[in-house]
């Protein structure tokens, strides 16, 4: 009985391991599979005219996506500004003083933001600026992304502020340091790197957010122009471009979404390398 | 300074001081001893209200310092003054050796460069750490080995002139070796500041102290001279834990 039930334990182990690896290389093959079917789609209709002109009028071939590239960098770089330093702040607030209901509430209200799907963001951005001013702008797409920013930029800054021994914040108050300056100047530095890098994967993760500029940026077929106007995104570019129905379009939309993975795999790299201890 | 009456806990807790009274002579080494839970811990973090930092943590009574109630100082210019070194070596992580010394300073407002130079090289004499690493002053405070690190610790609490250094258990993580460096430094620096050591090491209690404190549990058995104590103890549970009875 014995040898019969081992030999079938090794076969179910053999069995079960095989499917364990296989579904390990599915999870890490979709980014490879993803990078290389854009790669192969997008990489013959980018070219430095296309990154350095503006979109051809409809009709004509050629022209570029100067606009977009232009205006997600307005657009993701004005969200960072609003949304890191209250996201990282409010961290902070968690970590070293929130206690009791409040600190509950806030912690709790975090998480189900990050779960609000982001069209409803956009919507909320909508209602918020758009309709007051009248007019898609800049600002709105900026301001719905970094309501979906603060969520991600809150959680990571308090986690790793809880990562700071508390052996440093008493080593700290016994020299005599008022608590707002030890948080400020000792525990917030030791945490630096973990945050920055948690702000910077945020980044990336709303440069590739589409649904909350639908209503809010807008898009433009032209130069951008402040941040009172609509303006063009890469992600929203991609998408009106996706559903034209011009072969040349389509193209471009592969390109662009070439450009805007690219830049999204260089920021998280950066940021993943960044937070890699260094030997010193 | 001098402890009346003083009380202290935790929250949800027993008290775990229950009216200790004590006079801790200036410039001198006073040594806590006692066994694990006697509340040797909790009263040297009375002293300059590190126990508060402990959310829920309460101490009543009084603690003269000055001619004032130390309890009712703010526990910021309280801490300034009577400085603290932790049981395992914590230097800041994100500073160099030279700003671990001078963090107190620079974080209380003194940025002449100067004067912090001073500072860091008076304290880092002071707790003979300076011949070691006076040549790697901007390499990182926690490159150092363990009782270097310890060492810089005593340094960072002395550079901002306390009248009193307290040390929670200094040598706890330390060989033998950094912790006769550390007990030598001591010996030293009581010579300009008061100093009060918890210590788990009766032996160490003997080498750098002149006055012993031996605790139990939340109560003061018996204050006396180190060398007195260690040969005729006058209360028989002081014997016992010298003794090597109990504890």
């Amino acid at each position: 009985m014995n040898e019969a039930y081992y030999a079938r334990r090794k076969r179910v182990n053999a069995l079960m391991f095989a499917l364990t690896a296989v579904c390990a290389v599915i999870s890490a093959g979709t980014l490879l599979a993803i990078l290389a079917y854009i790669g192969w789609k997008g990489a013959s209709a980018v070219s430095w005219s296309f990154l350095t002109k503006l979109p051809a009028p409809v009709g004509e071939p050629g022209g570029g996506i100067v606009n977009s590239i232009i205006g997600s960098a307005k657009v993701v770089g004005l969200a960072g500004l609003i949304g890191i330093p209250v996201g990282v702040l409010s961290g902070v607030y968690l970590a070293e003083y929130g206690r009791g209901k409040l600190a509950f509430a806030v912690r709790y209200a975090a998480d189900v933001m990050n779960g609000v799907p982001s069209i409803v963001v956009g919507l909320f951005a909508y209602a918020l600026i758009v309709h007051p001013m009248k007019k898609f702008s800049a600002l709105s797409g900026a301001v719905a992304l970094a309501l979906i920013m603060v969520p991600i930029v809150l959680r990571n800054t308090e986690e790793f502020l809880r990562l700071v021994p508390g052996t440093i914040r008493e080593a700290a108050l016994a020299l005599g340091v008022p608590r707002w300056k030890v948080t400020m100047m000792v525990i917030v530095p030791t945490a630096g790197r973990g945050i920055l890098t948690g702000a910077l994967l945020a980044l990336a993760r709303v440069a590739g957010e589409t649904a909350p500029l639908i209503f809010t940026a807008f898009g433009n077929r032209f130069a951008d122009d402040g941040l009172l106007n609509p303006i063009a995104t890469l992600p929203h570019t991609i998408f009106t471009y996706a559903i034209s129905p011009y072969e040349d379009w389509h193209n471009q939309a592969w390109a662009a979404a070439l450009i805007l993975m690219a830049f999204v795999l260089a920021v998280n790299v950066t940021a993943r390398l960044w937070l890699r201890p260094r030997s010193t | 300074m001098a402890v009346r009456g003083l009380r202290a806990g935790y929250a949800g807790g027993a008290p775990v001081l229950k009216g200790v009274n004590l006079d801790i002579r200036e410039k001198t080494v006073t040594a806590i001893i006692g066994p694990s839970g006697c509340g040797k811990s909790t009263l040297i973090r009375c002293l300059n209200r590190m126990h508060e930092a402990i959310p829920g943590a309460t101490a009543d009574g009084e603690i003269l310092f000055g001619g004032r109630n130390a309890l009712e100082l703010d526990p910021v210019v309280l801490r300034r003054a009577v400085g603290m070194v932790f049981q395992r070596p914590n230097p800041f992580p994100t500073m160099s050796i030279a700003q671990n010394v001078a963090a107190g300073l620079v974080l209380n407002g003194v940025h002449d460069r100067s004067v912090l130079a001073e500072a860091v090289e008076k304290s880092l004499r002071r707790a003979a750490l300076w011949d070691e690493v006076k040549d790697k002053l901007d390499a990182p405070g926690v490159g150092l080995s363990g009782g270097q690190q310890q060492r810089l610790c005593i340094a960072r609490a002395l550079a901002v002139e306390p009248a009193v250094l307290l040390l929670d258990e200094p040598c706890s993580a330390l060989d033998p070796i950094a912790t006769g460096r550390i007990e030598e430094l001591l010996l030293e620096i009581k010579e300009t500041l008061t100093v009060v050591i918890v210590t788990h090491n009766m032996q160490q209690a003997a080498r750098v102290s002149e006055y012993t404190v031996f605790m139990l549990m939340g109560e003061m058995v018996e204050y006396g001279l180190t060398r007195q104590m260690f040969t005729k103890p006058v209360d028989k549970r002081t014997e016992d834990y010298i003794t090597g009875r109990f504890g």
